[in-house]
């Protein structure tokens, strides 16, 4: 192990500090037992029971889960098929088009995203709710799975689905038996990621929310235009608790993955 | 010998299994595989030889059914195979690359193509168990195939393409990464199998002693077209070219003019050594340039001239190959050819009779060396 020297544990320590202060100071003050935000008190936890009791709040988080849910299931469908039309099929007329067009919501204002869709709906006659939300979702989504799943795809040693079609599979059998086990962990990456970006949408889900339906980043972001609230501080410190729970389980099941697999075939080369 | 011989191709009331007519295939503007029309019959074991590139793979993968000719029509057992799906054809193959299911056991590798024949548990294990007897695999049933060796994956991708016993089996380079013994065994387990089941091996090798050793046709290969497709024996002893002749076997290619001299012909191929005479059947003009093919073990060195015998030049030997059970001497004759003769170390290396920069009589029958138009 090389020493830390003293330059680089200055630019780590202020590297982190810009990344996790502003979390840090938001969850500290989550805990505290004053109303007014910038003010400390001393400690409790009676926001998060307050919040407990919130139903708009709740309300909002059940709309977002199960948008999230929704959103990134379809999209990681549609997303997968789109991939596997952009890595499999040869050329068509206009593929070179398609396959520019699905990467586009990737660098879209999310404004203009938004706004087009808001009037799509208004245009079909679609009463803005959760369901226009949840298609909102998906539409921006299912590109950023297509990205990941067919970056793993370009990878894929084809020859194991010609395997799979010799030994008497047919083309749906060969991709649910061999594919689809194969690039799993990208799929499952897409789905996360999809997830993730529907849980702290706020500019699309705006547009596309309505009365009936409200998620949790527009309620925050509207009660916050009201006044910091404790109770806000309370939800997001939640909210980082859970994705950093998430994120942190991810990468150990990766790591041991990855880990146990060069075991293994250290073991495999030892005993050849 | 009462036995009958195995060439159904000489039977012209057999009916070939597989038929390839004018087939070329192209990808792009290259042509892999250029007009080619042979046949292949039930039971044979026809060896794909020859360099890389050549075309061997995109043969099996038309037959298998992962491409199409571009032009030209493959039959089997009298049907056009073209509107076939490669899961519904009776042929399986064995990839070069092995493509074995990574996510999967040794065992289920074997078993993914029995259990899409809907076969009961109990006979597909059956089935598996004999597999992997078959090829060893036994202990390594419930690994995955990151977690075998080399020798051990080939071994399996072998074991799953026997396991459903098809009418047809494609083999590409199925031995490559064996060591001796066990490829040896191998080869032997696959004339055991072909013996019991019927099946028609086309297997695609670089090892020309394993093509002699198992085939009953060995097809040459040299960029996309089948040079010679003919038995062990004759491709050694009655090749077409002198690319087929260099291709199995050591051979020495002595280039010269012919001149028609009793029941063969006379060979110059330098301007003061005498000709080199080959009583072979093959028709050609007074002074066309032809080649004669002269495999090493044919050529007797000697210290005398031998009286006998009518084709015997002089030269120095400038190499000695010692492989062993022989040595392989390379002289130098007149005009600077060389050519190669092959003797038995029937004593110690310590009393061998010649020795570098030697002199000695190479001699060789009129029947030995093979004349070549190209
Ligand atoms: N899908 C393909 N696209 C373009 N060229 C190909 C393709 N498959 C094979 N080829 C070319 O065809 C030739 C024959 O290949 P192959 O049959 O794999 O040779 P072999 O198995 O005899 O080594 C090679 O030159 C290879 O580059
Ligand atoms: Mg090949």
């Amino acid at each position: 192990m090389r020493r830390l020297t003293w330059f680089n544990a200055t630019s780590l320590t202020l590297g982190f500090a810009f990344l996790y202060l502003p979390m840090l100071i938001l969850i500290v003050y989550s805990f505290n037992e004053s109303k007014l935000v910038t003010v400390w008190a001393g400690f409790s936890t009676k926001w998060y029971g307050t919040l407990v009791q919130n139903e708009a709040f709740l309300d909002a988080a059940v709309v977002t889960l199960k948008v999230a849910v929704t959103s990134s299931t379809i999209a990681t469908v549609l997303g997968t098929m789109a991939a596997l039309v952009l890595v499999r099929a040869g050329r068509f007329p206009g593929r070179t088009l398609f396959s520019g067009m699905i990467y586009a919501p990737l660098v879209m204002p999310e404004v203009i995203t938004g706004l087009s869709l808001l009037l799509l709906f208004i245009g079909i006659g679609l009463d803005r709710g959760i369901l226009t939300i949840i298609l909102a979702h998906t539409t921006f989504s299912m590109a950023f799975v297509a990205v990941v799943v067919s970056s793993r795809l370009m990878s894929f040693d084809r020859s194991l689905e010609e395997a799979a079609l010799d030994l008497g599979c047919s083309a749906f059998d060969a991709f649910r038996l061999v594919t689809l086990p194969i690039i799993a962990p990208a799929v499952i990456s897409g789905w996360l990621l999809a997830f993730t970006l529907s849980l702290d949408d706020l500019v699309i889900a705006s547009f596309t929310a309505g009365p009936s339906a409200t998620t949790l980043p527009i309620k925050i972001w509207s009660s916050i235009r009201l006044g910091v609230s404790p109770e806000i501080n309370a939800l997001s410190t939640i909210m980082i608790g859970i994705v950093a729970v998430g994120v942190i389980t991810a990468s150990l099941v990766t790591k041991r993955a990855s880990l146990r697999q060069q075991a293994e075939e250290r073991a495999a080369a030892q005993q050849v | 010998m009462g036995q009958t011989v195995f060439e159904p191709w000489n039977d012209p009331d057999e009916k070939p299994l597989i038929q390839f007519k004018n087939v070329t295939k192209r990808f792009g503007d290259f042509t892999a595989i250029d007009n080619q029309t042979f046949d292949i019959y039930e039971k044979e074991f026809f060896a794909l030889l020859g360099p890389s590139g050549c075309g061997k793979t995109t043969m099996m993968r038309m037959l298998a059914g992962f491409e199409a000719p571009t032009e030209g029509t493959i039959l089997l057992g009298g049907q056009d195979i073209a509107p076939i799906p490669p899961n519904k054809r009776a042929v399986n193959m064995m990839f070069q690359s092995y493509a074995l299911f990574p996510h999967l056991s040794v065992w289920d590798n074997i078993a993914f193509g029995l259990k899409r024949d809907r076969m009961s548990k109990d006979a597909i294990a059956a089935r598996v168990e004999e597999m992997l007897t078959l090829t060893r695999l036994t202990q390594f049933a419930r690994r995955k195939p990151h977690q075998i060796s080399g020798g051990q994956r080939q071994r399996v991708a072998l074991a799953r393409s026997l396991a459903k016993a098809p009418k047809l089996l494609l083999l590409d380079e199925p031995m490559g990464a064996l060591d001796a013994k066990l490829r040896q065994a191998t080869q032997f387990e696959l004339m055991d199998i072909q013996e019991k089941t019927g099946t028609t091996f086309v297997i695609v090798t670089h090892d020309q002693e394993e093509a002699m050793t198992v085939a009953s046709r060995v097809a040459v290969m040299d960029e996309g077209r089948i040079v010679q497709a003919d038995t062990p024996a004759r491709i050694y002893e009655n090749p077409s070219t002198t690319y087929v002749a260099d291709f199995i076997g050591d051979v020495t290619i002595i280039t010269g003019r012919a001149s028609p001299a009793g029941e063969g012909y006379e060979v110059h191929y330098a301007e003061a050594a005498a000709p080199i005479y080959s009583a072979f059947d093959i028709d050609l003009a007074e002074g066309e340039t032809c080649h004669l093919a002269l495999r090493p073990e044919k050529v007797s060195i000697t210290a005398e001239r031998p009286a006998d015998r009518r084709n015997a030049v002089q030269g120095t030997i400038i190499d000695i190959a010692y492989l062993g059970n022989l040595s392989t001497y390379h002289v130098e004759i007149e005009g600077g050819q060389m050519v190669k003769a092959q003797a038995a170390n029937t004593r110690r290396l310590s009393r061998r009779d010649f020795t570098w920069e030697d002199t000695v009589w190479l001699s060789w029958t009129d029947t030995a060396a093979v004349l070549l138009r190209e």
